[in-house]
């Protein structure tokens, strides 16, 4: 019984593919594929919004949305018709075509991505060797499309929305790729099936995921810091930054286009979360061996909205950086921490397995921390204010 | 330690996450629509006529003396006076428009109106759907009784009442006296002499 509703959707689609005659099943299977993703995954960016403003709303001690529908639970939708209706406004100096086309760039490699994240067992639409790869390949393109929204909306704010954007999605791919290295040298593979497959054992009913090694604990911590750069939310909001930019690179835009960008950007989010799923909790897997019993797919769905939820959480809490911060952050913090990374999890792989090789990792990982942390806090002194000019 | 002060600001959002969902007093927000704050006495958003006795019409403290209409600085006061078959003023406005749409609830209408005929009204929920007509007030929605502005401003309204008994009293008593002395001549008031 639990097998059956584990793969119901795989072997629904199985039956689906089969009505067709042969040489249609591929097309017809990947198109199945890719309704499934868009649908399941806008309708997961209509409930991340609501749950969004909600939260956020109570943190700040507010009631966030409660008119449409019971308890605001409608609200998306009609974030949805007002998007929609809305007037389409572009710009009379705007590059009509480049600005036509960004939103659409931003959203098509988001869908595309979901291709290889493994949401249950046997749930992967498209298994590539070198799954992780493509993933990050795909993920880079809305660099481009941030860029083509500010360049061509022919507007200062929008331009240094974009510019920011650049320099911060750059600088943070490298700690976000090198973070990832530690569980590709663990597997030994670039596939992610391969990787959730390495971490579905169990020791007694504890699961044997990565992020409960000392490396994987800070590889994982890493990847969301970068992740949550590489999405552009707060408190690495910079590109938009309503208070100083105004919007950044969107400024510009209106409708449905802006709707658009807020959807490439949550999508963007769930697919940097779903992958971080993947490569440190154990994707699909039940994270208490008593507990496999619960479909994979509801596991996979569960983990990704309490990752949501842990990104909403640290949105209400850190104000954003400034600029310089942000960039002292990735170059002086995330990319030594992330080599040092590596060389923690070749310290783990290396040494007998047993207690010893616990405390020796952790060190490996915890004392250059305690370092770096004691150095970046010690460069900057709180001394009194001296004002120059004023008597 | 890096990052400790994060995670101390996390248990504080979290803290008023949870704390909103048990006690209601967090949660500063009045819902609108449903709840209200009590008015201000001194609150004031948009003129209104007032009116002495039961008739609207007749009652009208407003002379058309167009003061309030010079000195409104957006200018969207609009009277016309009142004038009998030969054309002899009445004292009495024959249109008294507001725009709505121009008004800033500066209050100065009511600071310069002699005759205490002018003064604001609270109502604030004034939207209607007609863009043009709609939002042009006439002198029969802007009457509005002197008890009303008893209602709205009871300290104001009582020392205004005050004010115009003691000068209705201070204006018999002199007509009284007038006729009484009827030959008495009026005390000559020399001219003053213009400036050069």
């Amino acid at each position: 019984m639990a097998t059956t509703i584990d793969q119901v959707f795989v072997n629904l689609k199985l039956w689906a593919v089969g009505l067709f005659p042969a040489a249609w099943q591929p097309l017809v299977s990947a198109l199945l594929s890719i309704i499934a993703i868009i649908g399941v995954f806008a309708t997961l960016f209509a409930i991340t919004t609501i749950l969004e403003r909600k939260g956020l709303g109570r943190i700040q001690n507010r009631y966030g949305p409660n008119r449409v529908g019971p308890c605001g639970i409608l609200q998306p939708m009609a974030d949805g018709i007002k998007a929609i209706i809305k007037e389409d406004v572009v710009p009379r100096s705007a590059d009509k075509l480049v600005h036509f086309l960004a939103p659409v760039v931003l959203v098509a490699p988001v869908f595309l991505v979901y291709s290889v994240l493994p949401v249950g067992r046997n749930m992967t639409p498209l298994d590539l060797d070198a799954g992780v790869l493509f993933f990050f390949a795909i993920g880079a393109t809305t660099e481009l499309a941030v860029f083509m929204a500010g360049w061509a909306s022919h507007n200062k704010y929008s331009l240094l929305g974009a510019m920011r954007a650049i320099a911060q999605m750059i600088s943070y791919e490298v700690p976000l790729l090198l973070s990832t290295v530690p569980v590709i040298m663990a597997v030994g593979s670039l596939s992610t099936v391969r990787i959730v497959a390495a971490q579905t054992g169990y020791v007694g009913w504890l699961p044997r995921w990565f992020v409960f090694t000392p490396w994987g604990l800070a590889g994982f911590i890493l990847f969301v810091i970068a992740a949550t750069a590489e999405s552009n939310r707060s408190p690495f909001d910079l590109p938009e930054g309503e208070s100083e930019i105004i919007a950044g690179y969107f400024i510009e835009y209106s409708g449905f286009k802006f709707a658009l960008f807020f959807l490439g950007e949550y999508l963007g989010l769930f697919a940097v979360s779903g992958l971080a799923i993947t490569l440190f909790l154990g994707g699909w897997s039940a994270p208490l061996s008593f507990l496999t019993w619960i479909p994979s797919w509801v596991w996979f769905f569960a983990k990704l909205l309490a990752m949501i939820g842990a990104f909403i959480w640290v949105r209400g809490t850190v104000p954003r950086l400034r600029m310089d911060q942000l960039m002292n952050f990735a170059w002086k913090f995330m990319l030594p921490m992330a080599l040092i990374n590596i060389l923690a999890v070749a310290v783990w792989r290396y040494l007998p397995a047993g207690f010893w090789r616990w405390p020796a990792c952790a060190g490996v990982v915890w004392l250059p921390y305690l370092a770096l942390g004691r150095g970046l806090a010690g460069s900057k002194r709180v001394t009194k204010r001296v004002y120059r000019y004023a008597a | 330690m890096l990052g400790e002060g994060i995670l101390k600001g996390m248990v504080e959002t979290a803290r008023n996450f949870f704390g909103s969902y048990r006690s209601r007093e967090r949660l500063v927000t009045v819902q609108y629509p449903e709840e209200r704050l009590p008015m201000k006495e001194n609150a004031r958003n948009f003129p209104f006529l007032v009116y002495d006795g039961v008739d609207a019409e007749k009652g009208l403290r407003c002379v058309a003396c167009k003061i309030c209409e010079k000195e409104c600085p957006p200018q969207c006061i609009y009277i016309i006076l009142e004038r009998d078959e030969k054309g002899k003023p009445q004292k009495h406005p024959k249109v008294f428009d507001i725009d709505l749409s121009v008004c800033m609830s500066c209050q100065i209408c009511v600071e310069v109106c002699p005759f205490d005929a002018i003064k604001m009204d609270t109502e604030f929920e004034l939207s209607c759907a007609d863009r043009f007509g709609g939002l042009l007030v006439h002198k029969p929605q802007l009457a509005k009784s002197n008890e009303y502005y008893h209602q709205l401003h009871p300290a104001d309204a009582e020392e205004v009442d005050a004010r115009l008994a003691a000068e209705k009293a201070k204006a018999e008593a002199k007509a009284k006296a007038a006729v009484a002395p009827s030959t008495a001549k009026p005390p000559s008031v020399p001219r003053p002499t213009p400036a050069k």
